[in-house]
C-alpha cells in the first residue's frame, strides 16, 4: 500500500505535470513547485478523493491571509501529508 | 435564453439541495445577435455557450445550497463534449449533479439533453467565494428570484 507521501507526490506530479523526482517532502507546493491556485484546486480534489477527506483549504488560506500562519504547515509537501494523516485519523475515531 | 446577456436558464424543473442535483430548462431563441456570427448561413449554438449553460445550472444549484451567500465561479472544465449541433428553437434539459463538495470548491457533472438525446456533457469545477461586489450580488439575487430560487424579500 502506498504511503501518504507517495500518493500525494504522485497526485502533484500527475495533475501539475511535474517530474516525480523534483518533488521532495521539503518542497513547498506553491513556492518551490510553482503550482498555481487552479492546479492546487485539482490537487485538492484528487487528495480529497484518494483519502476520503475534505482538506480545509479555505480555513488554511484564511489563516494565512490573516497572518495567523505562514502556510508552511499546510503547503510543504511533508507537512501536507501530516495534515492528511491527522484528518484521516480524526475520521477513523 | 438571452444569449447576448448570458442569461442561459429559463426555469428550474427540479432541484434537490440535499443531494445537490438540479434539472433546469433552457430554450434556445430563434433570433439572437450571436447567430449573426455563429455561423452566417448556418446558425448553431456556440459550444462555449453550451458550457456556460451547464456552468450556470451548477452555479445556481450551489447558491441554492448556500443561501445565495457566496458566488460560485467557473474554474475549470474537464472532458467537455459537444456531441450534436444545437439549433435555434431547441429546448434543452440542463442537468447538474455534485460529484464532490470540497472546501471552497465543488466538482460537478453536468449535461444537456435535447428531445431525450444527450447533446453535451462536462465535468466542471466551481470555486466558491464571497461576492466581489454588491452590484454582482444584487444581479445574481435578481436572477435567483427570476428562476424561483429566492422570494421577493430575499432578492434584495
Amino acid at each position: 500500500m502506498a504511503s501518504t507521501y507517495e500518493t500525494v507526490a504522485g497526485i502533484i506530479s500527475s495533475t501539475s505535470d511535474i517530474p516525480l523526482e523534483r518533488i521532495t517532502p521539503q518542497s513547498h507546493v506553491m513556492k518551490d513547485l510553482e503550482v498555481d491556485s487552479l492546479a492546487f484546486l485539482d490537487i485538492t480534489f484528487e487528495i480529497d478523493q484518494a483519502f476520503g477527506i475534505k482538506l480545509p483549504v479555505e480555513d488554511w488560506m484564511g489563516r494565512v491571509n490573516e497572518g495567523k500562519d505562514k502556510g508552511d504547515e499546510y503547503f510543504i509537501v511533508g507537512n501536507l501529508c501530516s495534515q492528511i494523516d491527522s484528518l484521516r485519523a480524526a475520521l477513523a475515531e | 435564453m438571452r444569449l447576448e446577456n448570458f442569461q442561459m436558464l429559463d426555469e428550474v424543473e427540479t432541484i434537490d439541495v440535499e443531494r445537490l442535483s438540479i434539472v433546469a430548462i433552457a430554450r434556445v431563441p430563434y433570433e439572437s445577435p450571436v447567430f449573426d456570427g455563429h455561423f452566417p448561413g448556418y446558425r448553431i449554438m456556440p459550444g462555449v455557450l453550451l458550457l456556460e449553460t451547464m456552468a450556470q445550472a451548477a452555479g445556481y444549484l450551489l447558491m441554492a445550497q448556500n443561501g445565495f451567500a457566496r458566488m460560485p465561479f467557473f474554474a475549470s472544465a474537464k472532458t467537455a463534449n459537444f456531441r450534436s449541433f444545437v439549433l435555434p428553437g431547441s429546448v434543452l434539459k440542463v442537468k447538474a449533479d455534485c460529484l464532490h463538495a470540497g472546501s471552497g470548491y465543488a466538482v460537478m457533472t453536468t449535461s444537456l439533453e435535447c428531445e431525450g438525446t444527450r447533446v453535451s456533457d462536462a465535468q466542471l469545477t466551481m470555486r466558491t467565494i464571497a461576492f466581489p461586489t454588491p452590484a454582482l450580488e444584487q444581479h445574481v439575487r435578481r436572477e435567483g428570484q427570476r428562476l424561483g430560487f429566492l422570494k421577493n424579500a430575499e432578492a434584495g
